[in-house]
């Protein structure tokens, strides 16, 4: 299971990275959001895909699922969302000030 | 007694929540805002001497015992740059006021100025590994906020790409997280010290600390990884550049002295002779972008680089006087960059260009921000007996020593240009013949020159009593290199 999940990750790696070295602003924030489900499930597969037991404590049980990359997952997973909504709305007002989209017409010039 | 440890992160949360109810009322949020630096400026000074007088305090969140909980960890370093921190803090919030519009100022100005404040001050004290990328997140949300306010085209344009490196660099922080999660089971700063120890630090280890190095390079702008700093540091108003280039890429590097002073020890030859070379790199090509400009934002912004290739150097040398002149260095270039920008915003006002060509003669209309630039300038560069000095002191002789002699000269000749990017801006502006482009008004620049004035005060302070501050940056240094105490502070053994 663990093998399976690895190769879904890596693709969606994979992928984040080519929307990001793209020109739009809408296929550059796609990479970001992508390269953040990549590593969420990156670090979901590392904590191990046991199936078992809430981790409560209870006497008598052996095999508990591990929280920590739960608890993580969940921080990380509010933060990118955040992160994003903010992202879009900053690249609608470049947009609108800027007249384009297009990160090469965005380098700017030495004069400013 | 523990809950100490916790309140320099409260406070400034608190005053940004409060501040967020009257961004309108401008006088209100003035006072209030100068109000709260003021208490955790007090509040810092008193946790450093609690600290430097009883040790190490630990604060275990909601009583979770580490490594199961989240540690606050106060040790030496910790609290000394919460302190450098809140004295910056301070004198931006006096000088915001007089620099900022009353639209930016209306437009949670305050608000974002804490937040960052307590995502930086987090980022400092946290003893987590998951946590310290929280804080990050934290200080970057905000800074988010305060380099679009007031929005212009520019501004906006380079907004975005700084938005997107640390997005890029944020989810790789995350992907370095489970790397080290699933090699070693735990994210506790200390107990990944203990655990990596014992695993002797195999060679999947030191991969994810070269990629930690890496996620933490981008945000301290270390060679090859600085591009995205010089231009999105100049656009928005000098106050928020001044807190950007004292505190964010400063963040950086302490997360770097940290984790490798402290987790990642065991394969310097691997790890720590390759920041030597980045190093050196930073050094020379931060300078060289600084000779290469006319803009008197971007000289300043440039030379925020050299100074992180010279931390960076002591770290890579880990030896007790290289740590002790990386400690050094960085209290002393908080302080400097954040005098410095604000002298820069002064002049800027007062000769209604950033353009060096275009200035001319200001010394007559302006002696005090002149002189000040020019005493700026020394301490930058490092002239003794001021505090730029003493730092690079330390980290030459601890060069010396192991004979890196190729570092040493960059290092001096670093030196060398940092005074000259700088004399320049003092030779051009402030001497020579006003071109007659200038504004014939004199602009009231004083209220401007006095919180720069004050932070000069302190760097001559660090570097003319440096007697009575050595001592405890030998302090610091040595716990850092003897990793035993603050790991046995946090775990409780």
């Amino acid at each position: 299971m663990e093998i399976v999940m690895i190769i879904l990750a890596s693709i969606l790696f994979a992928t984040a990275i080519y929307n990001m070295l793209q020109k739009q602003f809408l296929r550059i924030i796609i990479g970001t959001v992508l390269l953040s489900h990549a590593a969420h499930l990156f670090l979901l597969t590392m904590g191990q895909l046991k199936r078992g037991n809430p981790p409560v404590l209870v006497d008598g049980v052996t095999n508990y699922t591990d929280p920590l990359p739960q608890a993580l997952i969940l921080t990380s997973i509010v933060i990118s969302f955040g992160v994003t909504s903010f992202l879009l709305v900053l690249a609608y007002r470049t947009y609108t000030l800027n007249k384009t989209d297009n990160m090469d017409e965005l380098r700017g010039s030495k004069d400013e | 007694m523990s809950n100490l440890a916790v309140l320099p992160i409260v406070i400034p949360l608190l005053a940004s929540v409060i501040l967020a109810f009257i961004p309108k009322k401008t006088k209100a949020s003035r006072f209030l805002a100068k109000l709260f630096a003021v208490v955790y400026l007090g509040y810092s000074a008193f946790l450093s001497w609690v600290v430097f007088s009883d040790g190490i305090i630990v604060m275990q969140a909601s009583g979770w015992i580490a490594p199961f909980g989240i540690s606050i960890v106060a040790d030496y370093l910790s609290v000394v740059l919460v302190l450098i921190t809140s004295i910056i803090t301070t004198a931006a919030v006096f000088y915001a006021p007089n620099s900022l519009e009353k639209l930016q100022e209306n437009h949670y100005f305050y608000t974002f100025v804490f937040l960052m404040i307590a995502g930086v001050t987090g980022a400092f004290l946290t003893g987590d590994l998951f946590n310290l990328f929280v804080f990050f997140e934290v200080l970057l949300m905000a800074s988010y906020g305060l380099i679009v306010l007031g929005g212009g085209k520019v501004q906006l344009r380079e907004s975005m790409k700084y938005v997107l490196f640390n997005v890029f660099s944020s989810m790789l922080f995350v992907t370095t997280i489970a790397f080290i999660y699933a090699s070693v089971g735990t994210v506790n700063m200390a107990h990944l010290a203990e655990r990596i120890q014992e695993a002797e630090q195999s060679g999947i280890l030191t991969g994810a600390a070269i990629l930690l190095f890496f996620v933490f390079a981008i945000k301290a702008a270390i060679f090859p990884l600085y591009y995205w700093l010089p231009n999105s540091y100049i656009v928005p108003n000098p106050v928020v550049s001044a807190l950007f280039g004292a505190l964010l890429t400063k963040v950086g590097i302490y997360a770097i002295l940290r984790t490798f002073t402290l987790i990642f020890v065991h394969e310097p030859g691997i790890t720590h002779e390759i920041f030597i070379w980045l190093a050196i790199f930073t050094m020379l090509f931060g300078v060289i972008g600084a000779l290469s400009t006319h803009n008197v934002k971007l000289i300043v912004t440039y030379n925020i680089i050299p100074a992180i290739g010279f931390i960076l150097m002591g770290i890579g040398l880990f030896s007790t006087t290289g740590i002790e002149g990386s400690v050094y260095y960085l209290i002393h270039d908080m302080i400097i960059k954040a005098a410095l920008f604000f002298l820069v915003g002064a002049l800027v006002v007062a000769a209604g260009t950033s353009d060096l060509r275009k200035m001319g003669g200001l010394i007559k209309q302006y002696p005090v921000l002149g002189w000040l630039f020019f005493i700026g300038s020394l301490v930058l560069a490092g002239v003794p007996p001021f505090s730029g000095f003493i730092g690079k002191l330390l980290l030459l002789q601890g060069s010396l020593s192991q004979e890196e002699w190729i570092l040493t000269i960059a290092a001096l000749v670093t030196s060398l240009l940092i005074l000259y990017s700088m004399i320049r801006i003092f030779v051009r502006g402030f001497w020579g013949e006003d071109p007659g482009e200038l504004p014939k008004q004199k602009k009231k620049v004083h209220r401007l020159t006095i919180p720069a004035a004050v932070l000069l005060v302190i760097n001559i302070f660090l570097g003319v009593g440096a007697e009575l501050v050595y001592p405890h940056i030998e302090t610091i240094a040595n716990l850092l290199m003897d990793r035993t105490e603050y790991i046995n502070a946090v775990l409780g053994e």
